[in-house]
């Protein structure tokens, strides 16, 4: 079932106030007297997936959370995660700015689902959207509008403190490092913790109010519902839009007023995702369509990257970033992912040097899987999908030509840990 | 059947291992253990004593072989 012309579900408000979000979705249910199954239950008929890139069922691990909880693990915290780390993303800030409140109303629902007694909101220092969601949390205290406190902090903005063990690290006063432990079972203060992206909150919220069945009617079989994509690069309007899960690229494209330019590839998921060929295009926007053909829809980031770019040299780059905010803790990737940074920036260079790419394959398989967390991984997979997607830019570079050096990829310059 | 897993926080690639199991453990370019799946090699009840001479030889004690 694709959706064609989905209308917006999340980002229908213009104006980030208590009464334009009532007067949107109207209130909540009243919470339960008594802890009860149902809004599990619903999560799972509607089918909601986790939208911080993982796309991992929201139920299931709402429902780990709850073993924890009752094999002596102690009343659950939830976590709602804004750390929105992948550079080219910008959709949980977008969110959080347009309906602070459906995120709250989620962050409360979600904690009800788990019979929590706590509930924290993860967002960036430097997010513009921290004073929309402080004046919210003041609007729906001075209300009483939550049978639960929500605390909102602001951990550094890295590229690994939006990694679930990372971020619970951080709430317990450490560096937010990756940490071997499992959140579910033991994570802030040593609670059974859930962590969900906001995006995914903001959905819940409104599965509580129109059910399993409304949520289903958009998106895909596998994958219900809408999803907000950031897209950027070489279109007319970039920005964040929300669409069905399963609507093709090109038209997300469309939604953003077209291309600007001729594009030789897109990049789907984001830095830890991977490039797709142009050619792709009709390709419908969803986890299993994009992983049937290597790509990946992670964090719904969509960037459409132009002819005059060198897309080895921008890999590089994104190579690079994420290997200087590893967490310097796993040896694999911290030897391997620089290593495989410095050999990317080596292959984009034309023909400086006789170059072999078999080297960067090798260290991509190097570090995959081996580390304490998906940063290695996603650097391999981004570095594979290179290696293959511009596979003609590198015999380029043999010749010695190449197509450009217009970057499209942002590498912020956030604070490692190295 | 049992696993061999690395905790690659803990792992400082001193190699240890490798030494007490050759035919079970390599090291990479850097000197850290390569298992079959990452973090993670199945391991034969042949091979079980190997591996645990692998984990008793990690002075981080970085290794383990997961129960039965």
């Amino acid at each position: 079932m694709l959706t064609t012309a989905q209308r917006p579900r999340l980002l229908t408000s213009t104006e980030p106030g208590w009464h334009a979000h009532i007067r949107a979705h109207g209130p909540l249910p009243p919470w339960p007297a008594a802890p009860s199954n149902r809004l599990l239950l619903e999560v799972e008929a509607a089918g909601l997936r986790g939208r911080g890139g993982g796309w991992f069922p929201t139920a299931a691990k709402m429902r780990a959370v709850m073993t924890a909880s009752h094999n002596g693990g102690g009343p659950a915290v939830v976590v709602a995660n804004a750390m929105e780390s992948e550079p080219a993303s910008l959709k949980d800030a977008t969110l959080l700015a347009a309906s602070p409140h459906l995120v709250l109303d989620g962050l409360v629902c979600a904690a009800q689902a788990v019979w929590a007694q706590e509930a924290i909101l993860c967002l960036p220092q430097d997010n513009p959207a921290v004073p929309v969601v402080a004046s919210a949390l003041a609007e729906r205290s001075s209300r009483g509008a939550d049978p639960l406190p929500i605390r909102l902090v602001c951990p550094p903005h890295r590229y690994l403190s939006g990694e679930e063990s990372a971020l619970v690290q951080w709430l317990n006063g450490e560096e937010a490092r990756p940490s071997m432990g499992k959140p579910y079972a033991a994570g802030v203060q040593g609670r059974p913790t859930l962590v969900q992206n906001v995006e995914t909150l903001a959905q819940l919220a409104l599965i509580v109010r129109h059910g399993a069945a409304w949520f289903r009617s958009a998106g895909t079989q596998a994958a219900t519902g809408t999803t907000l994509v950031s897209v950027s690069g070489a279109v007319n309007r970039p920005g964040v839009v929300e669409i069905g899960v399963g609507t093709s690229i090109v038209e997300i494209v469309n939604r953003c007023e077209g291309v600007s330019a001729p594009v030789q590839a897109v990049l789907t998921g984001g830095y830890g995702g991977a490039w797709l060929p142009a050619a792709l295009g009709e390709l419908p926007w969803s986890p299993e369509d994009l992983a049937a053909h290597g790509g990946s829809a992670g964090a719904g980031v969509l960037v459409l990257l132009p002819g005059d770019s060198c897309g080895i040299a921008e890999t590089a780059r994104a190579v690079s970033y994420l290997a200087e905010q590893g967490a310097q803790q796993c040896g694999p990737c911290r030897f391997g992912l620089s290593a495989l940074a410095a050999h990317m920036h080596e292959i984009a260079q034309p023909a400086t040097s006789p170059f072999d790419q078999r080297g960067a394959a090798h260290l991509s398989s190097r570090i995959r899987g081996r580390g304490a967390c998906r940063l290695p991984d996603g650097a391999s997979r981004l570095a594979d999908s290179a290696l293959e997607v511009f596979a003609d830019e590198l015999s380029a570079h043999r010749r010695g030509q190449c197509s450009g050096g217009r970057q499209v990829l942002p590498t912020p310059r956030r604070k490692g840990l190295a | 059947m049992r696993e061999l897993r690395v905790d690659p926080i803990q792992c400082q690639g001193r190699g240890l291992c490798a030494a007490a199991a050759p035919a079970l453990v390599s090291l990479d370019e850097w000197g850290y253990p390569l298992l079959a799946d990452g973090t993670r090699e199945p391991i034969t009840s042949a091979d079980e004593r190997a591996a645990k001479r692998a984990v008793r030889a990690c002075p981080r004690l970085a290794l383990a072989l997961s129960p039965r």
